[in-house]
């Protein structure tokens, strides 16, 4: 029996988008192979990892942890929607200027967490940006360049 | 692999006649942090996906001084933990709900997903049992309302049966002299299974304790409450030998088994510690709310 696709409208960066999903696809697959935004990784797929993080009306979630169809009627936000058209969001300035990434496979559920964070707590702590990061994993930079980096942005965005 | 239908039902009762339609061939879905994973990994053969988060019911999160607290199925952990009133009478909750997962998971994860899920090592199940909270049911018989600790009746297994749902969460309104406290041991930080956890729950009065109740977590094939250390409290001062005691209590009832997070002597030790230390725990809370 061919799976029987379900017509989801949701906003994504601000923009109204349609999409066709089969029930068991998670937003993940959605967003990467059919709405063809591809900034959000796959690592784990099952919620540890964080690659995949997105905001979803106003919160942080896994999106290899949600299903596709239940985007319906939601306010997504993904890493593609953080740099503006006049640039670069502080928050991907700070992680350049302070070698917070190297493979790049986590950068992207960080700059949506972070980006959360900061707009929730401009002025967090070390261990606030610590506890906030802990459903992010990075196999590469190690964290204190990204914990420094956020902190970094905090700062910047504050002046 | 077969095709599944998503539902998003908005009353319970629309909620039970899809269950009794599709029966064991249906889940009800709320944060996913659990079923989306199960579902990958081909746990279930479903037909349908029933999603709870559109039913007013299971949305709900009230709380009064004088009718206590009513936690909706499909609430995530953070609305919980982000309601200062609800955050500060029932300490033992909180406590779970700050340590499920990370934010991520905390932005979708709900109390009832970890209830219904019944992993023996659920965090917020001791922390509920502590605080006396009840399961309301409901289905196609009606409405049933259960004590926590009568949920679970192996791993990922519970009392309910096919067709029924989770409707909500009540939890009693604490007294004055109450306190309560969940703690775990996890190799790491954060974001990990619990190797053993204990949620214990005290009602000071005059200097005694009036009563208490212990559970815990990853030691038996359910979260374990443990009826017998919390009475050995009643009447008696909260002393360190009192508390030790209970602690004692809690050890022996355990039943862990060893797996690659800890061997069986291992988690009896910690049961015993993480008791002992969670009364205390639960003792200065009951102190501070004086
Ligand atoms: C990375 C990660 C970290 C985690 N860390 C922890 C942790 O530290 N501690 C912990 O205890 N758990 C942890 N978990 C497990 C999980 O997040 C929790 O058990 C969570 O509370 C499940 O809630 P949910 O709303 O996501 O449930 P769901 O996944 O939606 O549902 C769980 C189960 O309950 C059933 N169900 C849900 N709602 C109802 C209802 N109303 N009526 C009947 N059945 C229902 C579902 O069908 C399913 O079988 C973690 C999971 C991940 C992925
Ligand atoms: S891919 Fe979603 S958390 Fe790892
Ligand atoms: S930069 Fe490679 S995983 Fe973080």
């Amino acid at each position: 029996m061919p799976a029987t696709k379900v017509h989801v409208t949701t906003t994504i960066n601000g923009e109204p988008v349609e999409f066709l999903a089969e029930p068991r696809q998670s937003l993940l697959e959605v967003l990467r192979d059919v709405v063809q935004l591809t900034g959000s990784k796959e690592g784990c797929n099952d919620g540890n990892c964080g690659a995949c993080t997105v905001n979803m009306d106003g919160r942080i979630v896994d999106s290899c942890l949600v299903l596709g169809v239940e985007a319906e009627g939601a306010d997504i936000q993904t890493v593609e929607g953080i740099a503006s058209a006049d640039g670069l969001h502080p928050i991907q300035q700070a992680f350049l200027e302070n070698a917070a990434l190297q493979c790049g496979i986590c950068t992207p559920g960080f700059l949506v967490s972070s980006k959360a964070l900061l707009e929730k707590e401009p002025n967090p702590s070390e261990e606030r940006i610590r506890m906030w990061l802990a459903g992010n994993l990075c196999r590469c930079t190690g964290y204190d360049k990204i914990v420094k980096a956020v902190m970094a942005a905090a700062k910047e965005m504050a002046s | 692999m077969n095709s599944i239908d998503y539902i998003r039902p908005t009353t319970v009762d629309e909620a039970v006649s899809l269950l009794a339609k599709y029966k064991e061939k249906a889940r009800v879905l709320a944060g996913g942090t659990d079923l989306i994973v199960q579902m990958r990994g081909g746990r279930y053969q479903l037909d349908a996906v029933i999603d709870g988060k559109h039913i007013e019911e299971l949305n709900q999160l009230t709380y009064s001084k004088e009718n206590g607290l009513v936690i909706g199925a499909a609430v995530p952990c953070h609305k919980i933990y982000g309601d200062e009133n609800i955050a500060s009478a029932y300490p033992g909750i909180m406590d779970s709900a700050t340590l499920i997962g990370g934010i991520q998971i905390q932005g979708r994860a709900s109390l009832g997903g970890n209830l219904m899920n019944a992993a023996p090592s659920a965090d917020a199940i001791p922390a509920l049992i502590a605080h006396n909270a009840v399961a309301n049911i409901v289905g196609a018989n009606g409405t049933r309302s259960v004590p926590v600790e009568d949920i679970c009746s192996g791993p990922g297994r519970t009392t309910l049966d096919t067709g029924e749902i989770l409707v909500s969460i009540s939890v009693p309104a604490p007294s004055k002299g109450f306190g309560a406290r969940y703690i775990r041991f996890i190799p790491r930080n954060e974001m990990d299974i619990a190797v053993a956890g204990a949620g214990v729950s005290v009602q000071l009065k005059n200097g005694k304790i009036e009563a208490a109740r212990v559970a815990l977590s990853s030691v038996a094939p359910t979260p374990l409450f443990v009826e017998n250390a919390g009475n050995s409290l009643v009447g008696k001062e909260p002393s360190d030998e009192n508390i030790q005691a209970a602690a004692n209590l809690a050890k022996e009832a355990a039943t862990p088994i060893t797996d690659m997070r800890g061997t069986v002597e291992f988690r009896k030790h910690l049961c015993e510690v993480l008791t002992r230390r969670a009364l205390h725990t639960a003792v200065e809370r009951a102190r501070e709310e004086n």
